[in-house]
């Protein structure tokens, strides 16, 4: 009675949407401490939070906020593949102001690059919006337009050099302390939780989850669905533009020709080890939030535990495809199947126990 | 017709799961004829295409082709034994051209490599010899559905031209566009080919067919000349016992109909039409009236239904709500004039299925708030459970997936969806189909009682007892086309309405 309800009680949880981003994220930090023995050690230095685990988060920053635009996106099933160029430009611009103000260092030059920044993007994410919900355009070709272009585009503003910028209010984006805490994880968990509030208390979220889950009766329901669709890819080059201005700001600098490089990739990878599918329909930003995070732990464990520099690519690919396989039910149900077949050949397997095995 | 069958099948049997889907069918189809394979959806018309053709393998019985007995592994042997088939759907590759669709999979080659130039001459030859006179070398595409029907009939008939299998070749042609793809059949039956010809339309199945067989519930009902069997027999054959069940059911337990009063109509159609769907049709209802919609699958229903809500766009007609002109031209527009529509399609057309009954319940509503007006999850928990237990949709959680509701269930949540959205009108196509007996009497009873408080009810069904029980007054439609609409009163008997279907006229 009591194991059977404890089982029943595990098997709710494994069902739980962010069960197994979370598994996999705990799994990575605790592998973590296996190398670095002081690896969850937090201390204060100079009023600053310093520690790995706050790195993660100051460093993941900029992913999770490209990773929250591309989570809508997908949810209508769509793809962004130009946020990273978004990136760059955004940078590049605030940058590029910055640099020729009088006065580098004031409040209004800030504020100012900040505004052309993110005016910027609200054009380019009219420019696909508008591609993709008005002209129909398959979204991974109408965003692959600007994802190529855009890299051209930031090149051009840069003129091809690396502009640098000293401005201390700048700087506080990307590289500056608030609270003790680094600006940039503050900002992204404001956006995050924006992000949460705007779709879960308004209807957004169960409407972009119906014209991504069956576009067809969605229209037939009277959902504004080319609107819709239009507004998440202006979402997604704002959030780009913003991890563009912290890219750019923690170093000081923009480069038009890497900053934000593949991050469309990594952004993706994390939206679907966050659990939202591919194909459309219901998303999690916490899953987003996790599976963000989960890129980011991967990326600083390389270093920590110091995989040779030419194996990490081949590393990063190992564990994204057992996160993926820990991830897919299909895989665990066989994987639970050939665990009962070993222990007893003859006795049938009852048909509900597939998740049983891994989730015990 | 002395001669011997081409193709002749006996007792033809084929089981899927849970349902006999042929059981012990004889068929035989004789060189230089056009048949007609005949039998309401779910009869074995497909399937037993697809035995004859390989997809399925027979599960008894035996399938003989020229004398000889023949076993299948898969289309590409029936096709080079002789037997080919042009689907509904045109399955060739729109993007290549013409010479290359003719020839795709058998391009003629010279040393190992295609002979473009032989492969043109006898496209441009054979597609002569159709009387088509079109460019080869065009993309497939450029053609209407219509060329590309006979594109696919060309690529077949020079393929292998002993059994020629047409599955509703002309549901999306318009009339023109089908009495050239008869002269191109009527040839090839001169030339001594059999024809298999599968058509909802009555029409044409009496101008081009030499016999039919009649296919009922996955069993033989018979052979028939065409000129031995009239429509209003072959109907009743097609629908078969359950005529003479259904007079009984009318009779009995007909509903008391009291007709609305007053002739102000909440909407009135004219001429409304859309080409290749719909010709041109009147259709006015009252506030409280029931409609019902009657005709073959494939008759036009559907299509009616959707350019009074906007799904489609009409080509020409006119639309009055509330006697004023109004241009539907979206879904959106017509829920905002006060019109529901529940699709025959729940899975495609209807349901998120990944969403919960909650949230495809409160979606319509939603939707016309807009995403910045949301329903509070109160009101949301509020609702769905209200109409979870008005509607008695089991299981009874408003947070269960609604994909894994049964069929009945989930019909009861798209109509959730619609009523609290309290419409003026409301479109049901098909409501019941493939819901159980018990989910079936309740829809119905809850029509009724929603026209009883003023609604009014468009009502399609395949159905005609259940038409009859519900509507004052039947549409008929025939070959996309609206010919009666019917008073229902103690005279109009389910006999009348499929006399009416046959015959193209009121009877």
């Amino acid at each position: 009675m009591t194991t059977a309800s404890t089982t029943a009680r595990a098997k709710a949880l494994t069902r739980y949407r962010l069960f197994w981003p979370a598994v996999v994220l705990a799994v990575l930090l605790l592998a973590n401490l296996a190398f670095t023995s002081d690896f969850f050690a937090v201390h204060i230095k100079d009023g600053h939070l310093y520690g790995s685990t706050v790195d993660i988060l100051h460093f993941g920053a900029p992913l999770i906020l490209v990773s929250l635009g591309m989570t809508l996106v997908i949810a209508t099933g769509g793809i962004d593949l130009s946020v990273g160029s978004t990136v760059a430009i955004a940078g590049a611009l605030a940058c590029l102001h910055i640099s020729e103000a009088a006065d580098p260092a004031s409040p209004g030059t800030v504020f100012g690059a900040i505004g052309i920044a993110l005016g910027t993007a609200v054009l380019l994410g009219v420019a696909n919006g508008v591609l993709v919900a008005r002209l129909g355009v398959q979204p991974i070709i109408a965003t692959l337009i600007l994802m190529v272009a855009g890299r051209g585009v930031a090149q051009l503003i840069t003129d091809g050099q690396i502009i640098t910028v000293t401005s201390e209010p700048y700087k506080l984006i990307g590289g500056g302390y608030w609270l003790a805490m680094p600006f940039a994880i503050l900002l992204s968990g404001l956006v995050a939780l924006l992000t949460a509030l705007l779709t879960r208390s308004t209807a957004l979220g169960l409407l972009l989850e119906s014209v991504g889950g069956n576009p067809v009766a969605s229209r037939l329901v009277g959902i504004r669905a080319m609107r819709l669709v239009g507004l998440v890819y202006v979402f997604s080059a704002l959030c780009a533009a913003v991890a563009g201005l912290m890219v750019s700001s923690n170093v000081s600098a923009a480069d038009g020709n890497n900053a934000g490089l593949w991050i469309e990739l990594d952004a993706i990878l994390a939206v679907v080890i966050g659990g939202t599918s591919l194909n459309g329909g219901r998303f999690s930003i916490g899953g987003t939030v996790l599976g963000a995070l989960i890129i980011q732990t991967l990326s600083t464990t390389v270093y920590t535990i110091g995989i040779p520099p030419e194996t990490t690519l081949v590393f990063k690919a190992f564990v994204v495809i057992t996160v993926c396989l820990i991830q897919s039910p299909n895989f665990r149900a066989e994987v639970a199947r050939r665990g009962a077949g070993r222990r007893s050949v003859d006795r049938p397997r009852p048909a509900t126990t597939t998740n049983r095995e891994v989730g015990a | 017709m002395r001669q011997q069958p081409v193709l002749e099948v006996r007792g033809i049997r084929k089981e899927f799961p849970g349902v006999v889907a042929l059981d012990g069918v004889d068929f035989r189809l004789f060189p230089g004829e056009v048949h007609a394979l005949m039998g309401e959806n779910g009869a074995g018309k497909s399937t037993l295409i697809k035995v004859l053709t390989g997809v399925y393998p027979a599960d008894g019985g035996e399938v003989v082709l020229a004398g000889q007995r023949v076993r299948f592994a898969g289309p590409l042997q029936a096709q080079q034994a002789g037997i080919s088939t042009v689907y509904q759907e045109v399955n060739l590759c729109p993007n290549l051209s013409v010479a290359e669709n003719i020839f795709i999979g058998r391009e003629p080659r010279r040393l190992g490599l295609i002979d473009w130039a032989e492969m043109r001459r006898r496209a441009a030859e054979l597609v002569r010899t159709m009387e088509l006179d079109i460019d080869v070398t065009a993309p497939l595409d450029n053609y209407s559905i219509a060329i590309q029907q006979l594109v696919a009939i060309v690529r077949a008939v020079d393929a292998s031209a002993r059994v020629l299998i047409l599955d509703e070749p002309t549901s999306s042609l318009d009339r023109e566009e089908v009495s050239r793809l008869f002269t191109v059949m009527r040839r090839l039956r001169d030339q001594g080919v059999a024809v298999l010809f599968v058509s909802h339309f009555l029409d044409q199945i009496y101008e081009i067919c030499d016999r039919m067989t009649v296919l009922r519930n996955g069993r033989l009902e018979g052979e028939y000349l065409t000129s031995e069997l009239n429509q209003v027999e072959l109907v009743s054959r097609m629908i078969g016992a359950e005529l003479a069940g259904l007079d009984q059911l009318a009779g009995g337990k007909r509903r008391e109909r009291s007709a609305p009063t007053g002739d102000r109509a909440f909407l009135r159609a004219q001429g409304l039409a859309r080409k290749g769907a719909v010709e041109p049709y009147d259709l006015a209802i009252r506030p409280g009236e029931v409609v019902g919609l009657a005709g073959l699958l494939g008759s036009g229903r559907t299509e009616a239904a959707r350019l009074l809500f906007g799904a489609d766009h009409k080509d020409r007609g006119t639309v009055r709500i509330d006697d004023a002109e109004t241009d539907l031209r979206s879904p959106r527009d017509a829920i905002g004039h006060g019109i529901a529509f529940c699709s025959e399609n729940r899975k495609t057309e209807g349901l998120v299925g990944e969403l919960t009954v909650r949230e495809n319940i409160v979606l319509a509503l939603q939707a016309a708030r807009g995403w910045a007006r949301p329903l509070s999850r109160t009101t949301q928990d509020k609702l769905a459970l209200r109409w979870i237990r008005a509607l008695d949709i089991r299981p009874g959680d408003p947070e269960a997936l609604v994909r894994n509701l049964s069929g009945g269930n989930q019909q009861k949540v798209l109509l959730a969806r619609w009523l609290i959205t309290d419409p003026k009108l409301l479109i049901l196509d098909e409501p019941t189909r493939g819901i159980d007996i018990g989910a079936k009497a309740e829809i119905q009873k809850l029509v009724a009682d929603l026209a009883e408080k003023g609604m009014a009810v468009l009502f399609i069904s395949a159905e005609l007892e259940e038409v009859l029980r519900l509507s004052h007054r039947v549409g008929v439609l025939r070959d996309r086309r609206m010919v009666a609409q019917l008073r229902n009163d103690d005279a109009l008997t389910p006999e009348r309405v499929l006399a009416t279907i046959a015959s193209g006229a009121e009877q």
